[in-house]
């Protein structure tokens, strides 16, 4: 930046897409409509396992308006029976038709093609199948005994031991064990995942509601056999994700198929209740903890065994294991995760994946343990604050996690509380006061961006990211305008497309991390190229001299002149020599009806340790959002399994519960001043998922001081309070 | 201080619950509108009927299948994507219009039923290119994320607010008979039938205080 130009960076300026948002103008992917588009709708298994022994489509074939009815009987054969990009987690196993089998309930079976959604929604209710039912499994419980470990988790193997492992309990003065459970729950971003296909020749694009374009892009063409570069995937909005627009599911496939079958564009939006199955969601958990201290509260060590469900045909491991590998200063240690096949849809990520619901389990675990202790809470865990990553040892790139606790026990009061249970009470209510820490690792992946200046003067900066709420195309500009030393409404960031450069998934809360630093390259380049041309706009002493400097400098290009910059980190994570990884600290405040054992949360603080902040205004939003999603973890969200059937009885928005806005309370949450350049050039770690981390384990620990009772089993509905 | 004066529409907890009646009487009849006999023959046919919708100001001739709701006629054959589905089935609010002045999910109402009523969506808010208050101050507390939710968010804010500056009362309201303050946990109520996945509330209902003010 120029001497004198302030820098974007940091500022809480308002997003630059948000004048499209509030006025309907943002396009997300089911309000594309190629010339000629028909509906397609997809038609699900109504049994959990066994085949399809007869399926009728003569009646739906005559009715109005239908083009074509998919079945597994008339489908295309695709390469490797549709299993070409099969490469879990990145590559799912899809449903594509391509033989009779059923392996869970809501499995995409057929797919009804027509001119108008009335009639491919008419259409679909006058298919008629026979199954053949097979043995279903649908009892976590009854499961567990057939629980195996998988061959690899993200974080590495299934099974990890660091100093004496578990054998260290059994010289520990203070011992406490107990079990904690998560329920099925599903992401139901505000959005239902569409896709719209349309076929030219041999090319095809694709607007998809998608967390990551070159990942369809590249799926959808190794499942069809043809090259990478006839598939265009194109996606400027997400109406959320959250994990589950992270994967190539079914639907985007069908779309492909149903359009190619009837020589017309094709769109296909799932219906609410559809997205409980074929599009992931968070699998049960079931774990164990058993913590070892000292009486004045050193942990000698840890145990942590976790069983979580995954489908009958794919391997997904919910990591819940990862947080307590990095909490606390325990010299020993023994983590596992084990998984038990259910006839269910393969779950995914979902938000804070192993995080939250691993948080869950320690942190309130280590509220057991300050009661046994009779040691305050916050004051057990700065006895454990681990200045290395326990079991590996290595020095963390960045960590104001005591600064959170210091700044987030102040601002909420912590040092009122009473230690008793019970001791608290605001009128009829129990009140009730529990924290937690929060935790989220930290991830980079390469990535690559252009920039270029057009003759109007605009710079136009583009990478193939995606904008699920995150900020990407208000953040991205201000790094741009930072590096360009150009006031930010001269900069026009561009992404969902996979025309421009490729950038990872928008996941993990890593794409600030990644694509900053490529933007950051690119931006640079271009500045230096022009620099050499004429740099009167970086001399200027104000930003109208830069702005008209510029502009100038615009007119005269005789063509637009374009850099590109890529960025990627220097060693795989585990190959680092430091460990990076978010923080924070988080206090809530629960009131519980004695009598009806209703739960509020009237106000959650958050202090976040989260590395260099882009821009104040949209990252405190993820956190606030992502406490919103810690309340309805804690309070309501399950999707409940019907046993008999496999089917998720309360598929729908009013019943499958996720917090109102009159569920919400107070929520202040802030970032804490860092800088961490270790982790890479921008400094920042990321943001989207620590937000849900430790806020149940928070509402379960206040609970517990409102009321006396450990509610260990999620949600704390108030029947569990009865 | 002397009371606000009493707004000669503003509700008593008795008009209340006639007005509460009536809405719930007038949407069962709205719902079952295609189904009493009297619609049979068009629905039976699978034909199309002619309607005349009136959206923003601009009134559309339309042939459409008889079944089709006012957010599936303005998203998919009027080109007003503004108005979102996420459910369908008047379970998140993303589709909010304005239908005579006030808030219904569209996507629980048929289009052909809308003849002779205006109907609003997120695209007609705004006028002259400039944004509608509330509009601009969702910008500026940032009250959304993704954005999905955001255009019924909006429309619903603006119902609210005229609902309010007539009287009518919510589950939260402590005195009937005054005239409704809009404080945060009347908007977080009066807004609770519109979800936000992202979980922007706090923005929201700083965006909604704020155009309160200024209303």
């Amino acid at each position: 930046m120029s001497p004198g130009a302030a820098s974007p960076i940091g500022l809480p300026l308002d997003r630059v897409d948000g004048p499209h948002k509030v006025s309907g103008s943002a396009t997300y992917a089911a309000e594309f409509q190629p010339k000629d588009t028909c509906r397609a709708l997809i038609v699900q298994s109504r049994i959990a396992a066994g085949r399809i022994a007869r399926i009728d489509t003569r009646a739906a074939e005559t009715m109005p308006g239908v083009l074509r009815v998919l079945t597994h009987l008339n489908v295309e054969r695709l390469p490797q029976q549709g299993r070409a990009a099969v490469k879990p987690p990145a590559g799912r196993e899809m449903s594509l038709l391509q033989d009779d089998a059923v392996r869970y309930n809501g499995e995409p079976i057929a797919v009804v093609v027509a001119d108008t959604l009335e009639h491919a929604q008419e259409a679909a209710s006058h298919i008629e199948v026979a199954y053949e039912r097979g043995p279903a499994a649908l009892d976590f419980e009854a499961a567990r005994g057939g629980a195996y470990p998988p061959r690899k988790t993200v974080r590495g193997p299934p099974d990890t031991t660091w100093g004496e492992g578990a054998s260290a309990l059994d010289s520990a003065p203070v011992r406490i064990a107990a079990t904690y459970t998560t329920p099925y729950e599903h992401h139901n971003p505000m959005e239902p995942h569409a896709t719209v296909a349309r076929w030219e020749g041999d090319r095809l694009t694709l607007w998809d509601s998608t967390q990551y374009v070159s990942g369809v892009r590249d799926t959808v063409a190794k499942t069809l056999g043809i090259p990478t570069g006839n598939v265009r995937v194109i996606s400027p909005f997400v109406g959320g994700g959250f994990g589950c627009k992270g994967s190539t599911w079914s639907h985007v496939m069908l779309a492909a198929m149903a359009a190619k079958a009837v020589g017309r564009p094709v769109k296909l939006a799932l219906e609410r209740p559809q997205m409980f199955g074929p599009v992931g969601g968070r699998p049960r958990t079931e774990q164990r903890i058993e913590l070892g201290a000292s009486r004045d509260g050193r942990l000698i060590a840890v145990c942590h065994d976790v069983i979580s469900h995954t489908s009958s045909f794919e391997d997904f491991v919910e990591v819940a294991t990862s947080p307590t590998r990095a909490l606390y200063a325990y010299p020993n240690g023994s983590v596992t995760q084990r998984l038990v096949k259910l006839n269910l849809g393969t779950p995914t990520f979902m938000r804070a994946p192993g995080e939250s619901t691993g948080t869950f389990a320690i942190e309130c675990a280590m509220d057991e343990l300050a009661e046994r202790l009779s040691i305050d809470p916050l004051e057990l865990r700065l006895r454990n604050h681990a200045e290395r990553e326990p079991d590996t040892g290595r020095p963390w790139s960045s960590k104001r996690l005591r600064e959170c606790y210091r700044q987030a026990s102040r601002r909420f009061g912590w040092e009122r509380r009473d230690a008793k249970p019970r001791s608290m009470h605001e009128g009829p209510w129990q009140v009730g006061w529990g924290m937690a820490t929060a935790t989220y690792p930290a991830h980079r992946q390469p990535a690559q961006a252009s920039a270029s200046l057009a003759r109007d003067g605009t710079a136009v900066v583009r990478c193939g990211t995606q904008e699920i709420g995150t900020g990407t195309y208000t953040v991205m500009t201000q790094v741009a305008a930072d590096a360009l030393a150009i006031p930010v409404d001269l900069v026009r960031f561009e992404l969902g497309d996979t025309r421009w450069p490729r950038a990872p998934i928008s996941a993990g809360s890593m794409t600030v991390a990644s694509v900053a630093p490529a933007v950051r390259a690119a931006c640079t380049r271009l500045r230096d190229a022009l620099a050499k041309q004429d740099r009167r706009w970086l001399d200027a002493a104000d930003d109208a001299g830069r702005r008209s400097a510029w502009r100038a400098l615009a007119a005269s290009q005789p063509t637009a002149t374009e850099a590109h910059g890529e960025s990627h980190p220097d060693a795989s994570e585990d190959e680092q020599p430091f460990a990076a990884r978010s923080f924070g600290a988080v206090f809530a405040e629960v009131r519980v009806d004695p009598e009806l054992g209703i739960v509020r949360v009237p106000r959650v603080v958050g202090a976040y340790s989260v590395g260099r902040v882009l821009n104040a205004k949209t990252a405190a939003n993820q956190l606030q959002g992502g406490i919103v999603w810690g309340i309805g973890m804690a309070l309501m969200e399950e999707s409940l399994l019907d046993p008999s059937s496999g089917r998720y009885v309360n598929g729908n928005l009013a019943e499958y519960h996720v917090p109102v806005n009159a569920d919400v309370g107070e929520i202040d949450a802030w970032m804490v001043d860092e800088d961490d350049t270790r982790f890479n050039p921008l400094g920042a770690r990321g943001i989207g998922e620590i937000g849900i981390t430790g806020v149940a384990a928070a509402i379960a620990n206040a609970v517990w001081h409102a009321t006396g009772r450990r509610i260990r089993d999620l949600p704390i509905t108030l029947d569990k309070l009865l | 201080m002397e009371p606000p004066p009493r707004d000669p529409a503003s509700v008593s907890r008795r008009r209340f619950l006639i007005h509460t009646g009536a809405l719930t009487t007038g949407i069962a009849a709205e719902v079952r509108l295609p189904m009493s006999e009297a619609a049979m023959p068009a629905q039976a046919a699978g034909g199309e009927s002619e309607m005349r919708l009136r959206v923003n100001g601009q009134v559309h001739a339309l042939r459409l299948d008889p079944r089709v709701s006012l957010l599936d006629a303005l998203r998919d054959h009027l080109g007003l994507g503004g108005s979102k589905k996420g459910c369908g089935h008047g379970q998140c609010g993303a589709c909010t219009v304005l239908v005579d002045g006030r808030r219904i999910n569209s996507c629980l109402a048929l289009a052909i039923a809308q003849e002779g009523r205006e109907v609003t969506t997120i695209e007609g808010l705004a006028a002259g290119g400039k944004l509608h208050p509330v509009q601009a101050a969702f910008v500026a507390h940032d009250g959304f994320q993704c954005g999905y939710c955001t255009p019924g968010q909006v429309i619903s804010c603006v119902a609210m607010l005229e609902e309010a500056r007539r009287g009518d009362a919510s589950a939260v309201t402590a005195d009937l008979d005054a005239a409704p303050l809009l404080d945060d946990a009347e908007i977080r109520e009066r807004m609770s039938g519109n979800l936000c996945r992202c979980g922007a509330y706090v923005n929201i209902v700083a965006a909604a205080r704020d155009a309160a003010r200024r209303a």
